[in-house]
């Protein structure tokens, strides 16, 4: 069915359709209508989930971290101050291996506030062991949230799902949505390995763990997140067979004959790929990659993709603060390190607090990645597009 | 102690099915202060059994039967929450 609905909207009819056993949640902007869309669901009886009304994101993370141990579909969603009052129990969801599902409508953070869209929330959880989408539309915003359910129900593990604050959240696009039917199908029944509430069989779970097994535990969990890209893979295909929607884990732009391209995560690479046709049509080798899981990194599919470009401009929606260059330029970098044959890699930093990122700014980074190219110089190691 | 395994060997997310595992955990060596249990001055209240954050107050047939120091971490709450006009469990400085 078609529908015209807000990126909020979708990601909330997507997690109806997604029937979770227990919804607790805390609004905050730009991601507040997801929680309060679905708890009117709720009170419409048109999906039978508890839904708990909590005073705070480290509450809300937490029961769904009780629920979730005992064997329910659990899931939330939040934005900026509110996934960083959580950061203290997404360690714990991640460690324990829950599979919870968390819509993010990603946001700045303060100081100073502000409360419109970068990528500094969910970048600054990155070592959280959580699994991390960014989306490009409502589309695939909707799509991700149905797969995010089953990666994380077959992984074991937690999985933000990330659209871009106001940019997605709040702008009405034309969905596709399945029926009710198909999204069960898809998921099935969740059945877990463990519950707190099988009396019969009693776990304890957080238990203690002392310096002479918890490094250990830390391995297996690092394990995990590193298996569960074959998990993702599996599920993207099975989603493309099915639905027949379609979005790999690196997608690529007119990237076959490309010299020079762009990399980013989310709404950008829709601008991005404007920029591309517009370059394209002066006759301009250049293309856009959009990197569609920050965590795992598909290093491997990564360098197999990279490997293969003369420079490539990594727009980085967040700052690491001194870091040597930006958060996600960093990690292509090190993926790249040990190449013979690599691109050169060179990191800009865009659209903090919802700064607008146009298609002519695109087409100024592409223009300085061309002549990056013909001097093989780079000259500053963090560019920052549109900042005066 | 029981045996400490590969990281490949753990349960998934630390979770513990055997519960009962947590009996080969002694934490009694943790002790600087052991309680010393009087018989004939306990009145048999229980007070302590109920206050003990561990389970380190043995009970027999509802009766206190002493202190089981494999588990007892000598935090005094025993003692301190004994009855004053009783005061059937002291804290003794634990000696090597």
């Amino acid at each position: 069915m078609i529908v015209a609905k807000t990126g909020n909207e979708a990601m909330a009819y997507a997690m109806k359709q997604c029937r979770p056993d227990v919804v607790a949640a805390y609004p905050i902007t730009p991601s507040t209508e997801i929680v309060q869309i679905f708890s009117s669901f709720v009170a419409d009886g048109l999906v039978d989930t508890e839904y708990v009304p909590v005073e705070s994101e480290h509450s809300a993370m937490s029961a769904c971290i009780g629920a979730a141990a005992s064997g329910a579909r659990a899931m939330t969603a939040t934005a900026s101050q509110g996934l960083a009052l959580m950061h203290e129990m997404l360690f714990i969801a991640a460690g324990l291996r829950l599979p919870i599902v968390m819509c993010v409508a990603s946001r700045s953070l303060s100081s100073p506030l502000n409360i419109h869209c970068d990528h500094s929330d969910s970048v600054a959880s990155r070592d959280s062991g959580w699994i991390q989408i960014f989306c490009e539309s409502s589309q695939e915003g909707y799509d991700s949230v149905i797969q995010a359910v089953k990666i994380a129900e077959r992984a074991y593990l937690p999985v933000i799902v990330a659209i871009d604050g106001f940019i997605l959240s709040h702008c009405m696009e034309r969905l596709e949505i399945l029926s009710d039917e198909e999204v069960s199908d898809f998921l099935g029944e969740f059945k877990p390995n463990y519950s707190l509430l099988d009396t019969k069989n009693p776990i304890t779970v957080g238990p203690a763990c002392l310096p002479d097994s918890y490094f250990e535990h830390k391995r297996a969990e690092a394990e995990g997140i590193r298996q569960a890209k074959g998990i993702i893979e599996e599920v993207i295909e099975e989603y493309r067979k099915r639905f027949h929607r379609y979005y790999p884990v690196i997608d690529e732009y007119q990237a076959e004959d490309a010299e020079v391209v762009v990399l980013a995560m989310g709404s950008t690479v829709g601008t991005a790929k404007i920029a591309v046709d517009e370059l394209r049509a002066q006759g301009k080798k250049v293309g856009a990659l959009k990197l569609r899981f920050f965590r795992p990194l598909f290093s491997e599919k990564l360098v197999a993709s990279l490997r293969k470009f003369k420079v490539v401009g990594i727009l980085d929606r967040a700052e690491a603060m001194n870091s040597y260059i930006s958060p996600l330029a960093t990690e292509i970098r090190a993926a790249l390190y040990h190449q013979t044959e690599k691109p050169l890699i060179v990191s800009y930093v865009y659209g903090l607090g919802g700064r607008e990122i146009t298609q002519e700014d695109i087409k100024v980074v592409f223009e300085e990645l061309i002549h990056i190219k013909e001097t093989q110089k780079v000259k500053d190691e963090v560019s920052y597009i549109g900042v005066r | 102690m029981s045996k400490l395994v590969s990281w490949q060997e753990l349960p998934c997310g630390a979770i513990i099915t055997d519960t009962k595992r947590v009996l080969e955990n002694k934490t009694g060596a943790w002790r600087s202060f052991r309680p010393v249990w009087n018989k004939e001055k306990c009145i048999n209240c229980l007070t302590c059994w109920i206050y003990c954050p561990d389970a380190a107050i043995i009970l027999k047939d509802g009766k206190h039967q002493g202190i089981n120091y494999e588990y007892c971490k000598g935090c005094g709450i025993c003692a301190e929450v004994c009855p004053k006009k009783v005061q059937a469990i002291t804290m003794v400085k634990e000696e090597k």
